[in-house]
């Protein structure tokens, strides 16, 4: 394990009286790609502009190498940003928007001319130099700014929903673009975005995050397989959630049909969620299933089938690579490993009073 | 609404211009560039190189610059101030700016002058705390705080807004690659805020160099700026033919200043008004 290299504690950050973050605590470790992930005003680019400097925690202190940086300003700071809209300085060129930083530092003319020449190869620009930003698309504007960002050596990259003002085709462009960046460059990476399939692309950890508090951190395939609350179920990817009733250890009650699972530890008839993934649910004939349903909705997606179906009152989300026409009679099935049980989250009231207050 | 037809709602537009700028415009340089008997001559143009004309010019120069400078060494900072502002907070303070402009000009400049004559309302106050007087009523400086008072305003807006429209996030950016606060200002603001400053230069500059009411007013009738001149030698000596030619050797000046306006303002930035 790589050592820390941001030690978040203790934050706290509010707006005209409004909460933001609650006493967030988050550490990144050094060559790490860690993604905020949560919709919008869940804290994450608080979060980031905190790790910037450009905004000031009203509580807690921010870590960075084991030096308290939480009142140093921006322009101390060993971290650059690539900004949402790009910030590109519009009089300038595209070099002299490169060297900027390194022009602050007095670095030699030919230091800075090497720099600006690997750093346009590394996005795939070369000989843009003289160009003005105004003359380039929006995503080689970008990848400039992160050209701009990079040549600084930063010992850790802020990215601040650098894919949001681009367009489907490109946003897909670029985060092959990043993933080659992340690899080549092997720099630290805090990535803010409310783009799910950008986070679980690209990251090493993911963050997800809501209404300024931290609702799950791991691995993307931990966050996508294993979700700890409905919230994150529901954010990251398309899910099925269920209130349920933990029977017994490995047996739930889903819409009053008992379902064998494989977790443990919930205790006897404890009122629970399940999220079951719609590529999990097993359509086939209505006596094979354990429960009977009717398919009310059916659209081709290409890789698959998405379907409706109603069963016990609940429309189920599915997807499949069978076809089961609209109005056939199906049943549905689970395997046990892929229904997932989260305690309830007795912080809801918890959270809306905090939230409150 | 087809092209003709929009073509036909600029007519009463281009008529005006035709009658009321284009006719005088000509009949200033036909004036200019002949004497009293008709015939064709340099002669009103090249007056402007004797002694009285051209140390009014100068003077004239001279104070609108003054003027000029002060006003953007003044407005700067408040638009700095007016941009840092939340929106409900700043329309307030730019009414308080615009309020005077709502007033006639020449009653503002009127009230100058009883505010700074000998026995006016602030040498009543400084004499009642015992302070030494202030006599600047026609002198120069009187005439340059006319002049900055009256124009201010037009070199505040461009500026603030150009400021307005800079993204915060460009000047994070600048802050973020390292720069301090004074090479962020030298190295982003102020180039970026370079139009809305020649616009407002240009706003302030115009109207004082060829003003002749605030000298008129505040200059007693002893400084003579060259817009005193112009003035006095249509109402006065009724002498057209001179006081056309010094008005375009005063158009040629303005034109400068719009060239070099133009150069830096290509994309109208700094225009508000």
């Amino acid at each position: 394990m790589n050592k820390i290299l941001i030690d978040l504690q203790h934050i706290n950050k509010s707006f005209d009286g409004q909460l933001v973050l609650e006493d967030l605590n988050l550490y990144i470790r050094e060559n790490e790609f860690l993604t905020l992930l949560g919709p919008s005003g869940c804290g994450k680019t608080t979060t980031l502009r905190i790790l910037g400097g450009f905004e000031t925690p009203d509580q807690g202190c921010v870590i960075f190498d084991g030096k308290d940086i939480t009142k140093m300003p921006p322009n101390k700071r060993q971290l650059n940003t690539v900004f949402q809209k790009y910030a590109l300085f519009t009089h300038m060129s595209i070099a002299e928007n490169i060297a900027f930083g390194l022009k602050i530092k007095n670095k030699s003319k030919d230091y800075i001319k090497d720099k600006i020449r690997y750093a346009l190869k590394l996005v795939n620009l070369e000989g843009y130099e003289n160009r003005s930003p105004d003359s380039l698309s929006g995503g080689q504007q970008q990848r400039i700014a992160i050209a701009r960002a990079i040549v600084n050596e930063p010992k850790v990259l802020l990215l601040d929903e650098p894919l949001g003002a681009l367009d489907l085709k490109l946003r897909q462009d670029m985060q092959y673009e990043l993933i080659r960046l992340k690899n080549e460059l092997g720099i630290t990476s805090i990535y803010v975005t409310h783009d799910q399939e950008e986070a679980l692309t690209m990251s090493d950890t993911i963050v997800v995050m809501n209404q300024g508090y931290i609702q799950q951190i791991g691995s993307p395939e931990k966050i996508y397989n294993e979700p700890e609350n409905a919230f994150v179920a529901d954010f990251i990817g398309d899910s099925n959630i269920f209130n349920a009733i933990m029977v017994e250890d490995k047996l739930v009650e889903i819409l009053g049909t008992r379902f064998p699972c494989v977790d443990t530890g919930f205790g006897r008839n404890k009122p629970v969620d399940a999220v079951i993934r719609p590529e999990d649910v097993i359509l086939s004939s209505p006596e094979k299933g354990r429960l009977e349903g009717v398919v009310t909705h059916l659209i081709f997606k290409g890789v698959h089938y998405e379907m409706e179906v109603t069963a016990a009152g609940f429309e189920w989300l599915v997807h499949s690579t069978s076809m089961f026409p609209v109005g056939t009679r199906v049943g549905i099935h689970v395997d046990p490993y892929n229904i997932q049980i989260m305690n309830k989250p007795a912080s809801e009231d918890e959270e809306a009073v905090k939230i409150d207050e | 609404m087809n092209k003709t037809k929009k073509k036909m709602l600029g007519i009463p537009y281009f008529a005006w211009s035709a009658i009321f700028i284009v006719v005088p415009l000509c009949m200033v340089f036909y004036y200019g560039l002949t004497d009293a008997g008709g015939a064709f001559t340099l002669e009103n143009i090249l007056s402007i190189a004797s002694p009285e004309h051209s140390k009014a010019l100068w003077l004239a120069l001279l104070l609108s610059l003054a003027a000029t400078v002060i006003c953007l060494l003044l407005a700067y900072p408040l638009a700095m101030i007016l941009n840092g502002k939340k929106k409900n907070q700043h329309s307030f303070i730019v009414l308080i700016f615009i309020l005077p402009m709502w007033m006639n000009f020449l009653l503002r400049t009127l009230a100058w002058q009883t505010l700074l004559e000998k026995t006016g309302v602030i040498n009543s106050i400084l004499s009642f705390w015992g302070l030494p007087s202030l006599n600047i009523i026609n002198t120069p400086y009187a005439i340059i705080l006319g002049m900055v008072y009256n124009f201010l305003p037009f070199m505040v807006l461009p500026i603030y807004n150009a400021l307005s429209k800079i993204d915060p996030d460009v000047i994070h950016a600048a802050r973020d690659l390292g720069a301090d606060s004074v090479q962020v200002f030298l190295r982003i603001t102020l180039p970026l805020t370079l139009p809305g400053i020649i616009s407002g230069i240009t706003m302030v500059f115009i109207p004082a160099l060829t003003t002749f009411v605030i000298s008129n007013l505040l200059g007693g009738s002893k400084i003579l700026l060259i817009g005193n001149v112009v003035e006095q030698e249509f109402t006065q000596a009724a002498n057209w033919h001179l006081g056309s030619g010094l008005s375009i050797v005063l158009m040629l000046f303005i034109l400068v200043n719009m060239v070099i306006s133009a150069v830096f303002d290509r994309e109208g930035e700094g225009s508000v008004l």
